[in-house]
């Protein structure tokens, strides 16, 4: 039982960790239509700044405490910031050219793991993460990791924000309204594109708080971290219907607990491969993802 | 006005190279095979490549690293029929060429099969798998598509990494068993025999994929790429023809392996991961998506970046530079990066529309001149 608990925990942290990339990636490709390859290397400038942060390098923050929460922050606003770059230098000249846009998104998906394993090296380096973080809490006689229920809150609250955004606000109105029908918005008089700057900074804001609450998860960073997460956030995104914030969430929990229930209880590295055949055997039975959206 | 005058130029243009010698045209007609006569004898040459090789030309070092240049140049035509002549977005490349190299491999390791009889076993293996595969993928489009196949390639690619039963040799790969090897393919006295057999397989890769869509089905396959449901509209299911594309290129591919099993001695886990098919990707777009020359180019220049890049790092050069921009300079994998970004932008249609457009440029300016 304990063991089981453990499991699922572990699961949802991974699933929680899984949506933070997923959320931004989907809204990304349902408004725009480009699969963007370097939301992985959103993640890792998001990590990066962090363990930068809290190891001391900023003045303020720290491995503990407040100190730890400015590192977030910062390490969020720089993976942000990146985001937000990234739309307007590389993708927006492209508009034109869908394919290419995806394409360019490779390159800079290549350009930056290596950009950061130049600078600090390609090894791991261990996360700094304050001490109450870093321990475990008894709960139905397993002992749970904290880190693990920092993450699914982490990823509930973006959900919730996000759930409000697009419900609730003038902007998310545009987005939603142009992830159904992009050419209606924009003869209706309304410039999508600035909605295509604020979903990537929204998605980089996700995925760079991903990678700061990631460190915590895996105990280190490295820079190949991002690209290894893409490839499952991916199979989240598809899996749950492109374009749908609510697709994903469910997506990743079922993605994330079957991946750690299948690792333990089969033989490891099983789990890996049934989230894949999953992903094979849903797009053949509904090629358009759980949700039923357009993939 | 001068926008306008691309086209009109080039008719104007054309009475004048119908003027030139005819026997020099047609002389110029064949540059491919003299390149290829080039390419065959530089084993027996011993000119020094300054700046582009380390060592002279025929130098076991310089064959090694030319022949895996073709190796590329080839994978990249054959990748290409998927992606530039039947517009299908495939992120699983990898997966075939893998299987070939590591099918063969333990045809030969744990079967203790003959060399030859290993090879055919294993290139039919790429080719079932790719039928096999492709047959699922292709029941979905666009880029749905595109995440079957990853997620496949990323099924093989966690299947060799976790070394079932150890037969493939997890993180560290698997050493081809030289001893089962024919001799002249085994040292580094026979690096000649390899960068043949690489020149060889590109030749065919070129052959094979120039007729192919020179045949009908090659025209269908263009019709795919251009609008699919105008083909389905005319009466033909686009189904069959792209998994026979996609059934093409995997066994090119899986035949790609079995080379590069030869010329590195071995498999390796590298060869399955995604960054591998991205890696060929860009090496297709480098060089001009749909175009006959630009994939291949597009891979030797690709490779010998890569491995030359890796030396430029290294060289004191680099060694004495600011860290501002040592630390760059020092990463092949972010100048290609940036290279490719760069030449998505301002070079659409990659470096093989270069020359026609140094053309355009260049008859622009005399047409302002005039």
């Amino acid at each position: 039982m304990s063991t089981l608990v453990l499991l699922t925990m572990t699961g949802l942290g991974l699933g929680a960790l899984y949506f933070l990339v997923a959320s931004g990636l989907s809204l990304i490709f349902g408004l725009m239509d480009v699969l963007n390859f370097a939301h992985g290397a959103l993640l890792s400038i998001g990590a990066y700044g962090t363990w930068w942060a809290a190891s001391g390098n900023l003045p303020g923050a720290g491995p503990g405490g407040a100190g730890f929460v400015l590192a977030v922050l910062f390490g969020t606003a720089v993976g942000t910031a990146a985001a937000v770059l990234l739309e307007l230098a590389v993708v927006r000249p492209l508009y034109t050219r869908p394919r290419e846009q995806v394409l360019a998104t490779v390159g800079v998906g290549l350009a930056v793991p290596a950009l950061l394993s130049g600078i600090w090296g390609s090894d791991a380096h261990p996360f700094p993460g304050p001490e109450a973080l870093s321990g475990t809490f008894g709960l139905l006689g397993a002992q749970v990791p904290v880190n693990r229920v920092v993450l699914v809150g982490a990823a509930v609250v973006v959900l919730v924000a996000l759930r409000l955004f697009l419900g609730r606000t003038r902007h998310g109105l545009v987005v939603r309204a142009g992830v159904e029908d992009r050419a209606m918005v924009t003869a209706l008089g309304i410039d999508v594109r600035r909605a295509f700057t604020l979903v990537f900074a929204i998605g980089g804001c996700a995925a760079a708080l991903g990678g700061a609450l990631g460190g915590l998860y895996f105990g280190s960073v490295d820079p190949r971290q991002g690209t290894s997460l893409l490839i499952f956030a991916f199979v989240v995104v598809v899996t749950g219907g492109m374009g749908s914030v609510t697709g994903a969430a469910v997506a990743s929990v079922v993605i994330g607990l079957v991946q750690q229930l299948a690792n333990y209880y089969t033989a490891a590295g099983l789990g890996d491969l049934a989230v894949v055949v999953l992903l094979a055997v849903l797009l053949l039975i509904r090629p358009r993802g759980l949700t039923g959206r357009l993939a | 006005m001068s926008t306008a005058t691309d086209t009109p130029d080039r008719t104007a243009g054309r009475p004048a190279t119908a003027q030139a010698p005819a026997g020099r045209a047609r002389l110029l007609r064949w540059w491919p095979a003299a390149v290829l006569l080039v390419l065959v004898v530089a084993p027996f040459s011993a000119v020094p490549v300054p700046g582009l090789l380390d060592g002279p030309l025929g130098s076991a070092g310089s064959l090694q690293l030319l022949a895996t240049c073709l190796l590329f140049g080839a994978l990249a035509t054959g990748y290409d029929l998927l992606l530039g002549r039947t517009g299908l977005l495939s992120f699983g490349h990898a997966l075939y060429f893998a299987a070939g190299s590591y099918a063969t491999n333990l045809f030969l390791l744990e079967a203790g099969l003959p060399f030859a009889l290993a090879t055919v076993l294993g290139m039919l293996f790429g080719i079932a798998l790719a039928l096999a595969l492709g047959s699922v993928s292709l029941r979905v489009t666009g880029i749905g598509f595109s995440m079957v196949t990853l997620a496949f390639a990323q099924a093989g690619s966690i299947l060799v990494s976790r070394n079932p039963g150890g037969v493939t040799g997890g993180e560290e790969g698997r050493a081809a068993p030289s001893d089962l090897l024919p001799s002249s393919l085994v040292g580094i006295d026979n690096t000649a025999n390899l960068y043949w057999i690489a020149l060889a397989y590109l030749v065919l890769t070129l052959g094979v994929v120039h007729w192919a869509v020179r045949s009908p089905t090659g025209r269908v396959w263009e019709g795919i790429k251009e609008n699919e449901r105008r083909v389905e509209v005319l009466g033909l299911k686009p189904y069959g023809f792209k998994l026979t594309a996609f059934v093409v290129a995997g066994g090119l591919a899986a035949l790609g392996g079995i080379v590069h099993l030869l010329l590195t001695g071995g498999s390796t886990p590298q060869t399955t991961t995604s960054d591998f098919t991205l890696s060929l990707l860009v090496m297709v777009v480098l060089g001009g998506s749909g175009t006959r020359w630009g994939p291949m180019a597009g891979g030797i220049l690709y490779t010998w970046a890569d491995h030359r890049l890796g030396d430029l790092a290294g060289s004191g050069a680099v060694a004495d530079l600011p860290a501002v921009l040592r630390v760059p300079l020092s990463q092949p994998l972010f100048l290609l990066g940036v290279l490719f970004v760069a030449v998505v932008h301002l070079l659409p249609g990659g470096l093989a529309r270069l020359p026609s457009r140094l053309r355009a440029a260049s008859n622009r300016k005399e047409t302002v001149v005039s």
